[in-house]
């Protein structure tokens, strides 16, 4: 399948065309790259190449991807051509994403206290209180800082020169950022002077940040918090992440296993007796954070962690309830979040959102799905979406049947003209799609960590670029002011 | 500062598990030296019980039985290297380590980390055939080089709080109960029949063991005698300057029981006293009286329940 009018972010609204990426001018912020690889035979090219995975293989940057059988480690391909953004198309992503967050934000606190909004009649109740997502547990609780959503990932896609649209906001387990951070060592490691070139924000202070954010919203009364990481464990696909980022704060990586709840407080077991936790940054999902409130035969979690959470005993990042901000349905409103909140209009603009409840929009679906893409209302992680353009008649019938089941499962968007850039693949350099997640992080500040995770679909033509779908990923430059010409 | 029980558990048995395959690699190393002298069971004129003496003393007897019918110095080599089948074979006690290092990354520096996971992805990539091309003796410098680069990236990187006390101590346990065990080697392994006590065949065993433990030279520049069985229990139980010998490991193990410290650790002290007070008490004369190898399973008995002792004190029960 091939897009017709591609943004190519090294060769501009023409694409890479039929002389590749050789020829012809680039975009000013592609100069230093185009004069890089110029400068790079073919040699140090695939010397370079090899010496990354290695890299990575041996730092074991690594994944699992769930299949069928047997889960597999695996490394998620890397590609040594960097993305670059401009200091001015920073800016606007920047603003847009903190925008963004700074509504949701607004709308959680809004919806587990005076439901203004539904007031309002801006947005159904219905959307609200039939999501799966939504948490009566949380109605009336105040949290400190009244911070819900500690980390969140943006996922944006590009499609011209100063036109970027959010594919959807991450705002319950946002993974991918240590990959940012590794890959950016990687690159500084295999090519130091491209660094000293080129005047590259850095992205490092993240963890450090993330950090002082979490010590900020312990329990009031607390002067040394104790901040641990609850992973699922190292059967999750993320595992990793969770290793590396306790590793880079320094705090105590733990399991449902290590911790309990005694008198609304909890308490990790270590080699001397209990010792109270106070923030929890958790990477598992609501739903298996605590048998006694979810899912009761969930071994990951803990017992009695909602209820020390509601008594104001240990805080939790993010808070517990944020997925109903974040399923593909809600998505539709976000807009009219950042209107209704902030007075504001939306900097970055939403994709056209097909709202299969609608029985007009579902019919127009039904008669379009060669040319949407359409996906489950709660899906994540690129699995069991349908790419019309790309996808066979079978595939498609057996999609209209899923949809015809239950359409409110499921949302559909126009296929984007994705940018893309420059990738090495077999053959040599060829265009491929791109997105970017750019992480934000909010406590007692809001930042935006100056570039975030490219994911790059590697396949000639995919638009998929999920790592658990064989994406790979790039570094991601955010030029200073100034920099970029040639 | 404490540390979860479950990050000292990883540590520890992570800490035992690089200490071991480095010590499986080393009784094996005696066992080929033995098998090379002139009666040894390579050379058809003896028993091949160097090969037995390897499944006895690694615990790996019933299951090596359970699948191969020979005890060939090949079919040994190979259940006690790659076989992924046999838990205690080189192969999975590295994989063994490398998980535990997988799920405790938090507590390893980065140079211990890449120190472990390069020596799993390598010795996950041998094959038997490569190894035997490679040379088995090539195979097991490796092995106990890459030990010895984890061990000292840890000693020169890790912070010196309760997490290094636990790896540290894990080593020792571990490192004590395989000098035993490599002692006990030479109870295994027959003399061949008329060869006697003393005999010359005698003597070069006893000097293939002194180099397994990487102890032959030492040796000579602790007792400047030639070999002697006595003087090598000596240096391998009794001597405290050996860092291998029982009294060295438990004089570590019961210091760091001291610096773990804490109400819980009261009875794992007491143990670790009373076997400490039998290594620095004791008479070479008295173990040769009572019997070398009877004075060897006694002492792994007691190591080990100690060891069961500080699980259950500071570590995840079992």
């Amino acid at each position: 399948m091939t897009i017709k009018s591609t943004f190519d972010e090294m060769m501009g609204p023409g694409g890479a065309g039929e002389g590749g990426y050789a020829e012809g001018p680039v975009r000013d912020a592609y100069g230093a790259v185009r004069h890089w690889l110029d400068a790079m035979s073919q040699r140090q090219v695939s010397a370079k190449r090899k010496e990354a995975e290695t890299l990575f293989r041996r730092m074991g940057i690594t994944f699992l991807v769930y299949g069928t059988g047997e889960s597999t480690e695996r490394l998620i391909p890397f590609d040594i051509i960097p993305r670059v953004i401009t200091a001015d198309e920073w800016t606007m992503i920047e603003n847009g994403c903190l925008q963004r967050v700074r509504a949701i934000n607004a709308f959680l606190s809004d919806i587990y206290h005076d439901q203004e909004i539904i007031a309002a009649g801006r947005i159904p109740s219905a959307d609200v209180y039939a999501n799966p997502r939504y948490r009566p547990e949380m109605i009336g609780i105040d949290i400190p800082g009244n911070t819900y959503i500690h980390i969140t990932g943006i996922d944006l896609v590009r499609t011209a020169e100063r036109e970027f649209y959010v594919l959807e906001d991450n705002l319950r387990n946002p993974s991918g950022v240590s990959y940012m951070l590794e890959n950016r060592e990687v690159m500084m490691r295999l090519f130091p002077q491209l660094f000293a070139d080129n005047s590259i924000a850095p992205v490092t202070d993240y963890p450090a940040n993330l950090l002082r954010n979490l010590q900020a919203v312990a329990p009031p009364g607390i002067s040394r918090p104790t901040v641990a990481l609850l992973t699922p464990g190292i059967f999750n696909s993320a595992y990793f992440e969770h290793v590396f980022l306790a590793d880079e704060m320094g705090i105590e990586l733990v399991e449902g296993q290590d911790l309990f709840v005694l008198d609304d407080q909890v308490f990790m077991r270590t080699t001397h007796g209990p010792v109270r936790v106070d923030v929890i940054y958790r990477r598992i999902d609501d739903n298996y954070l605590d048998p006694l409130a979810f899912i009761p035969d969930s071994l990951l979690g803990v017992p009695g962690l909602l209820s020390a959470y509601r008594a104001g005993g240990v805080t939790l990042a993010n808070a517990i309830g944020t997925g109903v901000a974040d399923d593909k349905a809600m998505y539709i409103h976000v807009p009219e979040m950042i209107r209704f909140y902030l007075g504001e209009e939306p900097i970055l603009a939403n994709v056209r959102t097909h709202d299969l409840r609608q029985a007009d929009e579902c019919a127009y679906v039904l008669d379009h799905l060669g040319e949407l893409v359409v996906k489950e209302v709660g899906g994540a992680g690129g699995y069991g979406m349908l790419v019309g353009p790309a996808a066979s008649r079978d595939e498609i019938e057996c999609y209209r049947a899923r949809i015809l089941d239950d359409p409110a499962n499921f949302i559909a968007q126009p296929t984007l003209a994705l940018s893309t850039c420059p990738t090495f693949v077999d053959a040599g350099i060829a265009p491929r799609h791109v997105d970017l997640r750019p992480f934000v992080l909010s406590g007692t500040t809001q930042t935006v960590v100056p570039g975030g995770l490219t994911r790059v679909a590697l396949g000639e033509g995919s638009l998929v670029v999920n790592t658990s779908q064989g994406g790979g990923t790039k570094d991601t430059w955010v030029l200073r002011d100034g920099a970029g010409a040639p | 500062m404490t540390v979860l029980s479950r990050s000292a558990d990883h540590l520890y048995w992570m800490a035992r598990q690089v200490e071991r395959a480095e010590n499986t690699a080393r009784i094996l190393e005696v066992s080929n030296r033995m098998a090379l002298l002139p009666t040894g069971g390579t050379q058809g004129g003896a028993s091949g019980s160097e090969w037995h003496a390897v499944l006895q003393i690694t615990g790996g007897a019933q299951g090596f039985h359970d699948r191969f019918s020979g005890t060939t110095a090949e079919a040994v080599t190979r259940y006690m290297t790659l076989d992924p089948e046999n838990p205690s074979s080189i192969y999975s006690t590295v994989r063994a380590a490398r998980e535990n290092a997988r799920a405790e990354r938090v507590a390893l520096t980065t140079e211990m980390w890449e120190a472990l996971n390069s020596t799993w992805l390598e010795i996950d990539a041998l094959t038997p055939a490569r190894l035997a091309s490679r040379g088995h003796r090539n195979f097991f410098d490796w092995i106990k080089e890459r030990s010895h680069l984890f061990r000292g990236t840890a000693i020169a990187t890790m912070l010196r709080d309760e997490r290094y006390h636990f790896l540290r101590l894990g080593t020792f346990m571990e490192r004590a109960d395989n000098t035993a065990r490599i002692l006990d080697v030479k109870y295994h392994v027959l003399l061949p029949h008329g060869v006697e006590v003393g005999s010359a065949i005698d003597y070069m065993q006893w000097g293939a063991l002194l180099r397994s433990v990487s102890a032959y030279r030492t040796y000579y520049h602790a007792y400047k005698e030639p070999i002697a069985p006595a003087h090598v229990a000596d240096m391998l139980i009794f001597n405290d300057a050996f860092p291998r010998s029982l009294h060295g490991c438990v004089d570590d193990v019961l210091e760091l029981l001291g610096f773990i410290g804490g109400p819980r650790g009261a009875e794992a002290r007491r143990l670790a006293g009373e076997l400490h007070a039998r290594l620095h008490y004791g008479r070479t004369e008295a173990v040769f009286k009572q019997g070398l190898h009877e004075f060897l399973t006694d002492f792994i008995t007691d190591n080990n329940a100690l060891s069961k002792e500080i699980q259950s004190a500071y570590l995840v029960a079992e």
